[in-house]
């Protein structure tokens, strides 16, 4: 095994478990701090595929941003253990046969193209700063436009309804 | 064994340099609560530490043994995963910051190997970016540490650390979009590269007067997450006892004091990379002799220290203080006779001395200035710092853009 490869599966597999954990943790910040696990391990797989550029966004915006606004929430509503309840039958069964659709569908995807999995993709060209920059501001800027326009609307709505709750 | 070094010679000098950055990153930190004590003592009219050692100079040390054998309870009721891994979140990630920063432009040549001054290599593409994703993680530290201990006023002062860091980041990133424009990098080596275009300029050539806008954004909320004076809520001891770390004893305590006094270097080495020309001189490329500065205050330095010597009090520091005194001025005179090292120290004399200026305003900072209320420092970040940072970077946009119209047009 070559390093790269070694250094994939450690990142994999840290992926995998802290997703797992985020689930079986009792604890929301425990959950939070498993899913830090999984974006740092995510932000670890890009800079192995050469996206340096999309690797450190990963990590500031959604490994720092968005879960140190989790832990804040979470921390400021002082959230303790949750309760765990058994698993009610009606979302059981769905959610087993669901599990199995999905598991028999990622299965047959690797089958049916095992050399553009085993190929690691040349990503360096188009992961680069300026071939990010050259996608979102010329060839999708419109539809960049409109994700932000949307980011934006969500914004406001939530200082509409905060305000409302105050007077 | 010979050819698994030959094999392994980068992974070996690269551990060898982590072992001596971190044992030089400790050392410096131990002495910059000296430095700190000395300096505040001197504002407010006090001797400072002046017991441990000729002029309190081996305060540190005895600091350091008495974290190391201080008793180190751990409080009923906290969380304990979280409550361990908050103190090595924030110590980790501070040190690794460090290793991002480069210290000198040429490389040494020893034992047939080109060893550059700092841990990244130089062509690090996302470098600075590298560096704002650690900043992101370090929240986490004061934040876990605040919640994990499971009392009132930890939980208010890491509730109002990530508060503030969250609200400051902005400006911080902001405020040096400014500077990536102009570089046209984010790679440290090549910011500080684009400051030296015109090499007859010297100090007139910085990004500190395109960007002094982005500069007082950047240094402001730079101050503010690292947490220190004027910007000190999390751990406002008037209110809050010691703020996030009120729970912890001993050596966890020191790892979050190491940790923000590591930050405070590592803002240092970026305001004067980002804004102060890194390693380039101040003066003129053809003023030769300018660098003979080094040893022009080394030499002066350590004969003052060994005259001050022989006059000291105790007969310990009648025998420490000349001694390190020659050293001092003999490194000076080494720097005189050898034009080789002359020429190789240029470049990390002038970063650390724009390191060691910006170590002692922070300082400075906190001798003189009073602590902001928590709704000034909110209303500071968000209504001014992010507003004038955002017109930094449209001003800057439109002046690189009317500069490429204006070249493309002649």
């Amino acid at each position: 095994m070559t390093a790269p490869l070694v250094v994939f599966f450690v990142l994999a597999a840290l992926a995998v478990i802290g997703a797992v954990s985020l689930i079986l943790q009792k604890h929301p910040i425990h959950s939070a701090l498993s899913l830090i696990v999984v974006m740092i391990a995510l932000a670890g797989l890009y800079l192995l595929l050469g996206a340096e550029f999309v690797a450190a966004v990963q990590i500031i915006v959604y490994g720092g941003a968005i879960m140190v606004l989790f832990v804040f929430v979470i921390m400021l509503l002082n959230a303790g253990v949750e309760e765990h309840t058994s698993i009610s039958k009606m979302a059981g069964a769905p959610g087993l046969l669901l599990v199995v659709a999905l598991a028999g569908f990622v299965a047959a995807t690797i089958a049916k193209s095992t050399e553009s999995v085993q190929a690691m993709p040349q990503t360096g060209e188009i992961a680069s700063t300026l071939g990010i920059s050259n996608m979102i501001f010329k060839d999708f800027v419109y539809p960049f436009e409109l994700t932000s326009f949307l980011i934006l609307v969500a914004v406001l709505g939530a200082t509409v309804l905060a305000q409302r709750e105050k007077s | 064994m010979n050819s698994f070094l030959n094999a392994n010679t980068e992974l070996l000098i690269t551990v060898v340099k982590i072992a001596l950055l971190l044992f030089i990153v400790l050392t410096v930190n131990a002495y910059l609560t000296w430095f700190e004590r000395k300096v505040v003592a001197h504002i407010q009219s006090r001797w400072g530490p002046h017991r441990v050692g000729p002029h309190g100079l081996l305060q540190p040390l005895a600091d350091g043994v008495k974290f190391l054998f201080k008793e180190d309870p751990t409080p009923a009721g906290v969380d304990k995963f979280a409550y361990y891994l908050a103190p090595l979140l924030a110590l980790a990630l501070a040190l690794t910051s460090i290793a991002l920063i480069p210290f000198g432009p040429d490389p040494i040549r020893l034992f047939g190997h080109d060893i550059y001054l700092g841990i990244a290599p130089l062509d690090l593409n996302i470098g600075i970016l590298a560096l704002f994703a650690i900043t992101a993680m370090s929240v986490y530290g004061v934040a876990l540490a605040g919640w994990s201990s499971n009392s009132k006023y930890p939980l208010l002062g890491g509730l109002r650390s990530s508060a503030q860091m969250i609200s400051y980041e902005l400006a911080l990133t902001m405020s040096v979009v400014g500077v990536l424009l102009m570089a046209g990098s984010f790679n440290l080596k090549k910011i500080i590269e684009a400051q030296a275009h015109h090499p007859e300029w010297g100090i007139l050539g910085w990004n500190i007067w395109p960007q002094i806008l982005g500069f007082f954004c950047f240094f402001v909320a730079a101050v503010a997450e690292t947490n220190r004076v004027p910007f000190d809520l999390p751990e406002a001891e008037s209110e809050l006892v010691a703020g996030f770390h009120t729970e912890y004893a001993s050596f966890k305590f020191a790892m979050f004091f190491i940790a923000e006094y590591t930050s405070m270097i590592t803002v240092s080495c970026l305001c004067s990379i980002m804004f102060f020309g890194g390693w380039l001189s101040p003066f003129p490329a053809s003023w030769r002799f300018a660098h003979y500065l080094p040893s022009a205050i080394l030499i002066p330095f350590g004969l003052w220290v060994i005259w001050d010597g022989f006059r000291y009090e105790t007969i310990f520091g009648r025998i420490i203080l000349p001694g390190a005194g020659t050293a001092i001025a003999g490194l000076g005179a080494v720097f005189v006779l050898f034009p080789n090292v002359n020429e190789f120290i240029q470049g990390p004399f002038w970063l650390l001395s724009k390191i060691f200026v910006f170590l002692f305003i922070y300082v400075w900072m906190r001798g003189t200035l009073p602590r902001f209320r928590y709704d000034q420092l909110m209303s500071f970040g968000w209504k001014l710092l992010l507003p004038l940072s955002i017109v930094n970077v449209i001003i800057t946009s439109f002046v690189i853009l009317a500069k490429m119209q204006w070249w493309s047009a002649k």
